[in-house]
């Protein structure tokens, strides 16, 4: 047993609005430069939908993730290493900018400098990335809202999957249509594909809490990583020439604050904590032969943080004790393995993602209450959770590559703990059979409806600082900041050595001489 | 008889060249790793990429050890292994021509995409405009003498005169007399050749040298851990530019 820590997220998805604060927050954050125009490490996204890039989930156009070979191996999707090195000349499974969408702006200037006279001047649309006019037909959430959804919903890879594979039809017509909203960021894998398919090494997957970063100074531009992560969420920087992604807000994190996503959520849907698991069989659990066995191998990764064996196993692979405090404090731990409500997106693609979902149980509510019954009633929901094939058959196809069992045990469990509180509010005598029909007791229930509808901030992240050594350090993040490095926002890079600067001959306007370009003498260099 | 000029661009050029590719590699290394990249396009364009790049690049491989075979290898030792001249020759006409014709062929493609796709010609780069040009001519003269003096004129056997000049070159025995009577498509190819050598280091070319075979014996998953005081520590900024376009 080799016991590592790994900072992971739950997002209960019932309570996202849809409302992309994450979204802006994050790219003010971290791509708002120039080369990341197209880039959102979180993006929100409206299913059923194509996702961004379009139709990303669809790994036999796109080949990301990894694939169990016959002889029960894991391989890259996309090839082995001598496939790798032969394709690095062109890649031919990476997306296109427009398969993201074409960035633009507006001549707003005209508005101010059009000359005087009867027409009134617009800012017409232009490409931000060649200055030309453009007319764009695609853009990020295009199709929010189920916008234009007869139109792209229709191209939606998991419904074409339950289509094809099941037969079963959705409808878009308005009234009974269903959808919502799913957030997405890296999910900072157990068994990152991205991180693969790298070949220079300098994508890595940090050792304390299992981020997952780019080493900017090390990145060769071989844009491997971007086909590697079936979830594309490695973007290509056009500007640098190197690849960045969702860096977990590192700094932020070391100082045991939430992600900019997490801190601006404004259904507060968002929690962060501490996972305790066995990297030695990580390989393993992804290479089990059912998909619908990935799910039960990952949970089983992670190991109970109250455990005195894992507590001493933790405890001699260096884990600091305030991070196995705050793992037996994890509302994450909690919610994916003590509750079973939240459950990972796509395990399928076998790279164990860390980021998990409690699936909304709002598209049933709503159904219910449309025809008529009461919709807050546990066996009216119950009812219509296992009547309803859309959309546990879809939620199915994205949490647990097609099982409905997990999927409607956690919605189930959503569906009693409503009803169950509700009586409790109303001050009526709770119905025990509701909890006991889902597995769960009276106690039981207080605990998830704490965790779910009241947790504070404290309870929401549970975030341990970065090296307890280090706190001489942590002081100076006040005014000081880890990601002032190259490139911008925490890619990674090594810090520079005293004195030892650098100087990027790339974005060098070639005017004045640049403060690195030649080495400096001794005591006068540290800028 | 050698000339100043031959003293100065057989004896002296070379070294200047060396000292540029390897005293500019390494200063590139230290002080700028953030821009030793291949700056990838494919994200603006990938159809012509697609076929472009891979025809370019390994036909230049392909003739890159082609270079090393006919100057790095003395001409005894391909006899003492019992190939004759003609079969030598004939060997690297036909390899050579093959090879220069697709890498020429794989940079016109990439040369016409990078000025007509606005998007790539957008993503150029100010040492483009050198590195392009000299390249093209570069490969350009040395298929010129593979075709011409190797094939039409009936053959020219640069084994004698210019590969020991080299090796001379890299053995710090300079013998300069060597290349002073070789035929003008060769001394041009070789004056290209080491200025190509002398922008590497400044162009996008450095990608070539971080060419990742380490890929192939790593495992797959890296970790590594945080570098000791690297939380709150304050780094040069770079890379902050605005959406100016
Ligand atoms: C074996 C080592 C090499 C590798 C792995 C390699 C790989 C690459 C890659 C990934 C690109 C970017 C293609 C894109 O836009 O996506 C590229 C571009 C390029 N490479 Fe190489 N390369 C190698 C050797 C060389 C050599 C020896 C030269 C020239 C002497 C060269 C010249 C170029 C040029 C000129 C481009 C720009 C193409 C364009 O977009 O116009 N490469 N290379
Ligand atoms: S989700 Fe993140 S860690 Fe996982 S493969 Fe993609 S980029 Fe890598
Ligand atoms: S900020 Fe929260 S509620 Fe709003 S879109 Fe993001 S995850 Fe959903």
């Amino acid at each position: 047993m080799r016991v590592l820590a790994q900072l992971a997220m739950v997002m209960n998805l019932d309570k996202c609005i849809g409302c992309h604060t994450c979204s802006v927050t994050c790219k003010q954050a971290w791509t708002n430069r120039a080369g990341t125009e197209y880039v959102w490490f979180n993006n929100v996204e409206t299913r059923p939908g194509q996702g961004y890039p379009r139709r990303y989930e669809d790994q036999d156009q796109w080949k990301g993730g990894w694939v169990r070979t016959s002889g029960g191996r894991l391989k890259l999707r996309a090839g082995g290493r001598f496939r790798k090195l032969a394709s690095l000349f062109a890649n031919p499974d990476l997306p296109e900018i427009s398969d993201y969408y074409e960035p633009w702006t507006y001549e707003y200037a005209t508005l101010i400098d059009a000359p005087l006279g009867t027409d009134v001047p617009t800012a017409a649309p232009k490409s931000a990335i060649t200055g030309a006019p453009v007319q764009p037909d695609w853009g990020p959430n295009w199709d929010d809202d189920l916008g234009g959804s007869t139109e792209h919903g229709v191209a939606d890879p998991v419904l074409q999957r339950l289509r094809d594979d099941l037969g079963v039809q959705v409808k878009f017509e308005f009234e009974q249509s269903f959808m919502f909203y799913l957030p997405r960021i890296c999910e900072h894998c157990l068994n990152p594909s991205c991180v693969a398919s790298c070949p220079s090494g300098a994508m890595y997957k940090r050792e304390e809490d299992g981020i997952v970063l780019v080493d900017q100074h090390q990145c060769r531009g071989w844009r491997m990583c971007v086909t590697g992560c079936p979830y594309k969420k490695v973007y290509f920087n056009h500007r640098t020439g190197k690849a960045e992604k969702c860096t977990f807000c590192y700094p932020r994190v070391e100082a045991g604050q939430p992600t900019v996503c997490s801190e601006t959520c404004v259904g507060r849907l968002r929690y962060i904590g501490v996972v305790l698991y066995d990297a030695d069989r990580v390989t393993e659990a992804a290479s089990v032969a059912d998909e619908h066995d990935l799910y039960p191998a990952q949970l089983d990764l992670m190991l109970d943080p109250h455990d005195p064996e894992v507590i001493r196993a933790a405890e001699q692979a260096g884990i600091p004790h305030d991070w196995i405090t705050a793992a037996q404090r994890s509302p994450v731990y909690q919610l994916i393995h003590t509750y079973r409500l939240a459950l990972p997106l796509h395990p399928e693609y076998r790279t164990m993602p860390m980021v998990w979902y409690i699936p909304p149980l709002s598209p049933v509510v709503d159904a219910v209450a449309g025809t008529g019954f009461d919709g807050e009633d546990g066996h009216n929901l119950f009812g219509a959770i296992d009547s309803l094939r859309i959309p546990v058959e879809y939620l199915a196809e994205l949490f647990t590559a097609g099982d409905v069992t997990p999927v409607r045990t956690s919605l189930r469990r959503l569906a009693a703990m409503r009803s169950y509180m509700r009586s409790v509010n109303l001050g009526r005598e709770p119905d025990e059979r509701v909890p006991a029909a889902v597995g769960l007791d009276g106690e039981q229930v207080f605990g998830m409806y704490r965790l779910l509808a009241l947790a504070k901030y404290d309870e929401r992240y549970v975030i341990p600082t970065a090296g307890i050594g280090q706190a001489h350090d942590l002081e100076g993040i006040a005014t000081q900041c880890s990601l002032d490095v190259d490139g911008g926002p925490g890619m990674g890079g090594p810090a520079v050595a005293g004195g030892q600067g650098r100087v990027d001959l790339v974005s060098w306007r070639g005017t004045g001489r640049p403060d690195a370009l030649f080495p400096t003498l001794r005591g006068g260099g540290d800028r | 008889m050698t000339t100043s000029l031959d003293l100065l661009l057989w004896g002296a050029a070379p070294y200047a060249a060396i000292a540029l590719l390897v005293g500019g590699g390494v200063w590139r290394y230290r002080y700028d790793r953030f821009g030793w990249t291949s700056r990838s396009s494919q994200l603006h364009e990938s159809t012509l990429l697609r076929i472009g790049s891979p025809l370019f690049h390994f036909g230049l491989l392909l003739v890159i050890g082609g270079h090393v075979l006919g100057l790095l290898v003395p001409k005894n030792l391909t006899e003492l292994l019992g190939v004759t001249e003609d079969n030598y020759h004939l060997v690297s006409l036909g390899m050579g021509s093959i090879a220069g014709l697709a890498a020429l062929t794989g940079l016109a493609i990439l040369l016409w995409r990078r000025l007509r796709v606005p998007a790539v010609r957008n993503a150029s780069l100010r040492s483009d405009r050198i590195a392009y040009p000299v390249l093209a001519l570069a490969m350009l003269a040395g298929l010129t003498t593979t075709v011409l003096d190797n094939g039409l004129r009936g053959g020219y056997d640069y084994r004698e005169t210019i590969s020991p000049w080299f090796r001379g070159i890299l053995l710090l025995h300079p013998q300069p007399e060597l290349m002073a009577h070789v035929p003008l498509d060769y001394k041009l190819h070789v004056v290209l050749g080491m200025t190509l050598f002398a922008l590497w280091p400044f162009s996008r070319l450095v990608h070539a040298f971080s060419a990742p075979v380490h890929y192939l014996l790593r495992p797959y998953v890296v970790y590594r851990r945080r570098e000791p005081g690297r939380v709150g520590n304050r780094a040069t900024r770079r890379g902050w530019e605005p959406v100016d376009r």
